[in-house]
């Protein structure tokens, strides 16, 4: 197993610190005689933490387990190992429309831990399967009709009678799928979202928002709907969709045209009317052709608290109060420096890219991806944001994370990078932070880094 | 009417300039208002990508919902900007214009196809008219029923280019093929179809006036959108831009029209 211990060093910042600790994805591939590290699609970390789980563009979950913190390293927290690795989705075929159905993972969402099984659900395009993770370390031993490599005795030659006991074997990690969820979107999945009341959840596609009983699979509830009665009217789609935290009746949902709708299922049970609509007005000088295309919102995230939600659009992250739907409380500039960069962005389809965010536990902090490999953070009470670099040439282990910076005026200062030498094809779309340490994951097209914070 | 009131930036000199960033001139008024030729450029640069790219929806296994419609809705946009200028009117008059020897292009292109398996899955699929696993086929069917209309009747106001119009007409029914056919005892078509019909002049009755020489269903947006190319990018490239076809359309235009050749299979064949 690959990993990088921490030793005790002085920080750099005065404020964040991070530490290199990490698992990279492409050498955990080596190690387990995968083929190679695939494109990775999506990452989540589970309610405790322990576990992290990340999805790839070839159908693949990886999960990485946290060790128990070591004794001699008391305040070091334990490195991420992997755990689990299994097939969650194949390539299909639609022979109705003559389509492939792509077995890239879109996202992974967690169940809350009920028994000593871990419950995840992942899902495609089109087929969402809730996948069962145990362990199983014991082994019976000494049954009466089977001999112990499984094949069956002679029921004659059985003289005696013995209990079987259970022997302590290697660890094994099973995943099974316990549900499979098919044929009930039309169009192409982009959320999930598990309800609190750990019985529900909802699936999004462009147009439509169903809900699910996780014990049933044949049948689900469409609770929004936007497709027009002609198609060719179409102008909005559904981007991303997540229920509250708390309210299980409660939900958002984020459109194209960088309005959020948050829907109370009391109300009716078709959700088409949006019991609030958050919508900034747009800036009048800053409008231009991509105005709406960079408005749209990639991923939509309640904060823990439930008083909270964060929207990402092409160049900003905004906080917005629940209270409030006329604009958002806060907004950070994420790459304010592409705006005049928008239409060979649009050229090469980088304005399309959809990058997520996340909270960090306490919703003190905010996080998300950018180009160049950088990813972007806000600290929402000191009012600092940070932008570090996910590398492997910067990343060497016991080293502090340097924060980069991108010049933006003429005069480039030392160790800063000028707009034009950004590589647009690093990117980093998916970002987790465990919900109670500090410690993140972050992907970059093939690899995964985890980095934890130490604070003085 | 034009609101951008933004002076137009070239914060990125290595880029051309029909490339540079927020196209908008400062307007302080409609009066004195002048469209500065590198402004109609960019746009019209703008446009001819987005149509293009559109196009290229088609092409692609599992087009992207939210792509096609955030495009096409910038296609609209500057649609719109152009036909309150009225430069809509002067483009589509020239590309009447250029239509004649274009007809003999898509012949030739009906005639040279590749029959790719892989290329004819990416045929089906049209960014927006999905149809339904688990429900009916209603709705996609008044859709489709309207473009078969609306081409049908379009090409017939269009005697200048008979040769595109049947190209239209052959094209219309098949985008709509298969599901169509199969619905064909179900339903009754020709209660939905009309009002679709209706609507569709009703949205654009400037548009239609002014198409009325012209193929419409081209720069009828809505039929692009819906998967209908009545000429290749080949065309569409050698009539709107000066640049000429390039590589890449040159490998699209053999994987386009592939729904054409089919219908086609069927009428010689006679089913």
């Amino acid at each position: 197993m690959f990993a990088l211990k921490l030793k005790e060093s002085s920080p750099v910042w005065v404020f964040y610190c991070f530490r290199f600790f990490c698992t990279l994805l492409i050498v955990v591939v080596n190690n387990y005689a995968m083929l190679t590290a695939d494109i990775i699609s999506t990452v989540e970390f589970n309610h405790s933490g322990e576990l992290l789980a990340t999805g790839d563009k070839g159908g693949r979950v990886v999960i990485f387990q946290q060790e128990p913190e070591s004794k001699n390293q008391a305040q070091c927290r334990g490195e991420y190992n992997v755990y689990s690795t299994f097939q969650s989705h194949e390539p299909e075929f639609d022979y109705l429309k003559s389509l492939e159905i792509e077995e890239k993972i879109n996202k992974i969402r967690w169940l809350p831990q009920k028994n000593a099984a871990q419950f995840l659900l992942s899902t495609n395009d089109k087929t969402i399967k809730l996948w069962k993770i145990s362990e199983r370390d014991k082994r019976a031993e000494g049954y009466n009709l089977k001999e112990e490599d499984g094949r069956y005795r002679d029921p004659n030659s059985v003289t005696t009678l013995r209990v079987p006991v259970l022997r302590p074997m290697d660890l094994m990690v099973e995943a099974s799928p316990r549900r499979v969820f098919a044929n009930a979107h039309t169009y192409h999945i982009n959320s999930i979202s598990v309800n609190s009341d750990h019985e529900t959840y909802l699936s999004a596609d462009d147009l439509r928002i169903n809900l699910w009983h996780l014990e049933i699979t044949d049948r689900s509830f469409n609770i929004v709907d936007i497709k027009p009665a002609n198609m060719e009217e179409l102008t909005e789609v559904i981007t991303a969709a997540e229920f509250h935290p708390n309210q299980c009746n409660t939900f958002v949902y984020s459109s194209s045209k960088g309005t959020i709708r948050l829907c109370d299922m009391r109300a009716s049970a078709l959700c088409d009317r949006h019991t609030k609509l958050f919508e900034e007005p747009e800036d009048p000088n800053n409008r231009s052709f991509f105005s709406e295309i960079i408005s749209s919102i990639s991923d939509v995230k309640f904060s823990h608290s439930g008083r909270y939600m964060m929207t990402r659009d092409y160049l900003s992250v905004k906080v917005w109060d629940l209270n409030m739907e006329t604009r958002p409380v806060e907004t950070y500039q994420v790459h304010e420096y592409l705006r005049s960069k928008l239409c060979s962005l649009y050229e090469n389809d980088c304005i399309f890219d959809k990058f997520e965010c996340c909270w960090n536990g306490n919703d003190s902090v905010v996080m998300t991806g950018s180009y160049n490999n950088f990813f972007r953070m806000f600290d929402r009470g000191y009012r600092q944001d940070m932008t570090f670099e996910a590398s492997r040439e910067n990343s060497k282990p016991q080293s502090v994370l340097k924060p980069r910076k991108v010049s933006t005026g003429g005069k480039r200062k030392k160790d800063e990078i000028s707009v034009d030498s950004l590589d647009f094809n690093k990117k980093i779309l998916h970002t987790a932070w465990h919900p109670l340490d500090n410690i993140i994951a972050v992907a970059t097209i093939n690899n995964l880094y985890i980095f934890e914070n130490k604070m003085n | 009417m034009f609101t951008k009131g933004t002076k137009r930036k070239f914060s990125d000199p290595g880029e051309e300039p029909a490339s540079s960033g927020d196209p908008g001139p400062a307007a302080p008024s409609a009066a004195a208002r002048t469209l500065s030729s590198s402004y109609s450029l960019q746009r019209q640069s703008l446009l001819d990508m987005s149509l293009i790219k559109l196009q290229l929806c088609h092409m692609l296994v599992e087009p992207n919902l939210c792509r096609s419609v955030l495009i096409a809705n910038t296609v609209r946009q500057i649609q719109e900007e152009m036909t309150q200028d009225g430069t809509w009117h002067i483009m589509t008059q020239a590309l009447a214009a250029a239509q004649c020897p274009a007809d003999r292009l898509v012949a030739t292109e009906v005639l040279c196809r590749q029959t790719d398996a892989a290329a004819q899955a990416g045929q089906s699929p049209k960014p927006f008219s999905v149809v339904g696993l688990q429900e009916g086929y209603h709705s996609e069917e008044v859709v489709m029923e309207g473009d078969v209309e609306t081409e049908v009747t379009m090409s017939s106001l269009s005697p200048l280019s008979p040769q595109l119009s049947s190209a239209s007409y052959l094209t219309g029914p098949f985008e709509v093929g298969p599901c169509w056919e199969e619905e064909d005892e179900e339903e009754d078509h020709s209660e939905s179809s009309e009002p679709s019909l209706m609507s569709e002049h009703s949205r654009h009755p400037a548009l239609e006036e002014l198409f009325s020489d012209v193929d419409p269903s081209y720069y009828d947006l809505d039929t692009v959108l819906t998967g209908t190319p009545k000429m290749g990018p080949y065309d569409l490239l050698e009539s709107l831009s000066s640049h000429g076809p390039t590589a890449l359309s040159s490998s699209s235009s053999c994987r386009s029209d592939l729904n054409e050749l089919d219908h086609i299979m069927e009428i010689i064949v006679g089913s």
